[in-house]
């Protein structure tokens, strides 16, 4: 019984850090009045990057694989790929004020077209079966600390994560000091409330939102880079990623803009996406309802916070807005 | 001169092929407050904002301390030591009022909420100022707000000074108050620019006074040399009167009663509690009250707007003479009774207009009911258009121009325009001259007393109180949603209406 649930819970915690990731950088990057419906595109270009840096290191090392260059390789190119997402994300709302949600949108359909244009390639060219493996320089991403494994239960629910997966915590509590506790964060969440008065009060706003959607961006393109590597254990195949993206954007909605929440609720939510595998005897039909969970709990966090009615507790005010300080 | 802290030399600003501010000059100097008077799209607030560096000036040049500046961005501004209060503050919500002072101000040293609400009982202490550093601003009263923008400047070590129309939200009390504190920071050394329509504010609080007409540099007088009628006669650039004649009501008859209404907001609050009055044909009601106290919810309720908990709204037909509820009536029927509403929200278009629609769409608002086929009649609401223009002195290119483009005011005269067309039996006006400037306020004043003496019955919420008791027949006085008194206009006295609009529990 301890064994099931101790490996439910490291399902869980496994399959949510891809959304923590993303929640995180669509978290920072809402901060800024900037909701970036893209995010789902960049996580799919984040985790091809990934694959084609990975793809051609492999090749090139050949068989003396490089522990160093095997993991900075395929990291660097996936926040190079998302980086790149997030720049056109950023030039078209920021720069050219256009619309955040045909935007957004747009370019989750130009990341999953990229991600499976060139991950469907490369699996078509050189994979077995339609799709590519690339464990070698997965087990690097999956490396555990070496005690875990003499710690039993303790151990596998707390050490047995590749570091990507410990990054992703960091990362969303830097990110929620960051917010609550510095000047930077302070001018951020000013930038999201009220561009104007942000303006008035001597932040570039620009630069703000600018850095904020290539910050979030590659925040976000890690957890698809987690998922090819340690998740899916170094295969690529076309459409594997499924509907994560969207849901890393409605857990920005359950944790209420905060990453510390976001980092728990990830958790949640993994749960509630794999729970269905823990429950004996469901029928296929039922399973589907399972699925359904995460959406679920989404829901519920929107009724109970907009009944709710505290200020706090809402989006950033001029989330969705573009910025123009000489506007009558 | 030694003590010009600021100095514009033929500042010169366009916004397309409209030019906002033509070759203005103006000095302040150090320990002095300026007035800059002016009528509405004079350009006294794109001059200012060409100081706190939210534009930039197409020509001319500044001066601070006799040295030339370049500002380009407000943070240029701080960096000069110009501090700009804006008419709409820039402030958030969300954030407590040590969160906004700190805000963009990049003090050397660890960021530390706790230092800044130090720092900032010390100017409170300096200047007299009460606040509670620690308290949201969602929670704030209008005044409170005002107050955290002036430490706001002050914090950042502002030697100049810019407040755009401070006293359009305050009490009568309230104001006082702040011309307190700015006599005090103009005593410690500050230069001080202050915006205002009010001229007896003006005279009051001022040592000189800069007039604009459309754009232009008028003059500039000593406060002590000159009275309302001179600074009138050079801000209009005509002899205006500025006298409203109040008529005594014509055969008063009972028009609308108002009886226990209470309204409960989403939120639980009470927003209107037990309110009841009497509005008569041939009268003008005004309702005073600091901005929030349930103005808004009691007109919407009358409309057939708002969910009301209790209470009854009864309407006396004048011709039938007829009592009617209008509780359970739908807003179009009450409309058709010939209750009319227009109301002026603080953002002007929020309410009634659409932007982007031109002046004859935004008439065709109230009469797309009327035709009689499935197309437009575009001629009746057309003609209206030209009318209200012409009457209204509305300054527009043209009736097809979105009101968006027009200014604050013009936008006003035709939503307030409009509403009067209509020849009402019941006209609710809520805060019709909200930021216009004498001559159009005059205007709307008298279109109001002539409703009044075609026997409607007018109920006008004002926000000037001077004005209050010169235009009324009756001020109805709300507190937070109560009555807390009704007193006849004639005769009544400004600083017995400012108590009775903060007089609490009772």
């Amino acid at each position: 019984m301890i064994t099931t649930i101790v490996n439910f819970l490291q399902r869980a915690i496994v399959q949510g850090i891809p959304l923590l990731y993303g929640s995180c950088g669509e978290i920072i990057t809402e901060k800024s009045g900037n909701l970036n419906l893209g995010i789902p595109g960049i996580m799919y270009v984040g985790a091809v990057s990934g694959v084609i840096g990975a793809f051609f290191n492999e090749r090139i090392a050949g068989d003396k694989l490089n522990p160093f260059f095997a993991v900075l390789v395929p990291l660097l190119c996936s926040l190079l790929g998302s980086l790149l997402m997030s720049l056109i994300y950023g030039f078209l709302t920021v720069t050219l004020r256009s619309n955040q949600n045909v935007a957004g949108l747009a370019l989750t359909t130009f990341g999953v077209g990229v991600g499976n244009f060139f991950g469907g390639s490369l699996a078509t060219l050189y994979g077995e079966g339609g799709a590519l493996s690339l464990k070698r320089t997965s087990d690097f991403f999956k490396t555990a600390l070496p005690f875990a494994s003499k710690l039993g239960d303790f151990g596998k629910l707390f050490f047995s994560y590749g570091f990507l997966a410990y990054l992703a915590v960091i990362v969303a509590i830097v990110a929620a000091i960051i917010l609550r506790k510095t000047r930077v964060g302070l001018n951020l969440r000013a930038v999201g409330e009220s561009p104007a008065t942000a303006d008035a009060a001597g932040i570039n706003v620009n630069r703000y939102k600018y850095l904020a959607i290539c910050i979030g961006g590659m925040i976000a393109g890690l957890g698809g880079l987690y998922f090819i590597m340690d998740y899916t254990c170094g295969v690529w195949s076309n459409g594997g990623f499924g509907d994560r993206g969207w849901l890393a954007i409605a857990l920005v909605i359950f944790a209420i803009w905060k990453p510390d929440m976001a980092a728990l609720g990830s958790a949640l939510f993994g749960g509630l996406y794999v729970v269905y595998i823990f429950i004996p005897n469901l029928s296929r039909s039922s399973q589907e309802l399972f699925k359904m969970l995460p959406y679920l709990a989404t829901i519920v966090v929107l009724i109970a916070t907009s009944m709710r009615k505290k200020r706090e507790h809402q989006p950033p005010q001029s989330l969705g807005l573009a910025y123009f300080r000489e506007d009558r | 001169m030694s003590t010009a802290a600021l100095e514009l030399k033929n500042v010169t600003k366009r916004f397309g092929n409209i030019l906002a501010n033509n070759n203005v000059s103006l000095t302040v100097n150090k320990g002095e407050i300026l007035s800059v008077l002016g009528e509405n799209g004079s350009g006294k607030t794109t001059l200012m904002n060409m100081i706190s560096g939210i534009y930039y000036p197409d020509e001319g040049h500044i001066y601070i301390d006799g040295k030339e500046v370049l500002i380009h961005s407000p943070r240029d501004a701080f960096n000069h030591g110009i501090g700009m209060i804006h008419q709409h503050f820039k402030l958030v919500d969300v954030f407590s009022a040590a969160e906004n002072i700190a805000l963009g101000f990049d003090e050397p040293g660890r960021f530390d909420l706790k230092e800044v609400s130090k720092k900032v009982s010390e100017i409170s202490k300096k200047y007299g100022f009460n606040l509670d550093p620690s308290k949201k601003i969602y929670a704030m009263s209008v005044s409170e707000k005002q107050t955290v923008e002036i430490i706001k400047v002050l914090y950042r070590g502002a030697d100049i000074l810019i407040l755009d129309e401070p006293t359009a939200v305050l009490t009568p009390q309230e104001t006082e108050k702040l011309f307190k504190i700015l006599r005090s920071m103009r005593d410690d050394g500050k230069a001080i620019i202050i915006i205002t329509h009010k001229l007896h504010e003006v005279l009051e609080i001022s040592d000189r006074v800069t007039i604009l007409r459309k754009g232009e540099y008028i003059d500039t007088v000593e406060t002590s040399k000159t009275n309302e009628a001179e600074l009138t006669e050079m801000m209009v650039g005509k002899k205006v009167s500025l006298n409203i004649d109040r008529t005594e009501p014509k055969d008063p008859q009972k028009r609308l009663t108002i009886q226990n209404l209470t309204v409960i907001s989403p939120d639980g609050t009470k927003v209107l509690d037990n309110v009841g009055f009497t509005a008569k044909s041939g009268e003008i009601l005004g309702i005073a009250g600091i901005a929030g106290s349930g103005q808004r919810e009691l007109l919407e309720a009358v409309a057939g707007l708002q969910n009301i908990a209790d209470g009854k709204i009864t309407y006396f037909d004048p011709s039938s003479g007829k009592a009617e509820s209008l509780r359970n009536k739908t807003p179009l029927q009450i409309r058709d009774l010939g209750v009319r509403l227009s109301f002026v929200p603080e953002d002007r278009l929020g309410m009634g207009l659409v932007g982007n629609m031109d002046i004859t769409d935004n008439m065709m608002l109230r009469s797309y009911k009327s035709g009689k086929t499935v197309f437009l009649e575009k001629k009746p609401p057309k003609s209206l258009a030209e009318k209200i223009v012409e009457e209204l002195e509305v300054v527009t290119p043209s009736i097809s121009t979105p009101v968006r483009r027009l200014s604050g005011g013009n936008v006003q005269k035709v939503l307030v325009g409009r509403e009067i067309s209509s020849n009402p039996t019941v006209l609710m006006a809520a805060y019709p001259v909200r930021g216009l400037d004498i001559n159009s306020s005059y205007l709307i004043y008298n279109l109001l007393n002539r409703q009044k003496e075609n026997g409607a019955a007018v109920i006008f919420v004002g926000e000037d109180l001077d004005v209050l008791i010169e235009l009324c027949d009756w001020i109805l006085v709300l507190s937070s949603g109560r009555v807390s008194g009704m007193i006849p206009a004639r005769g009544a006295k400004k600083e017995e209406i400012g108590l009775m609009m903060t007089a609490r529990g009772k």
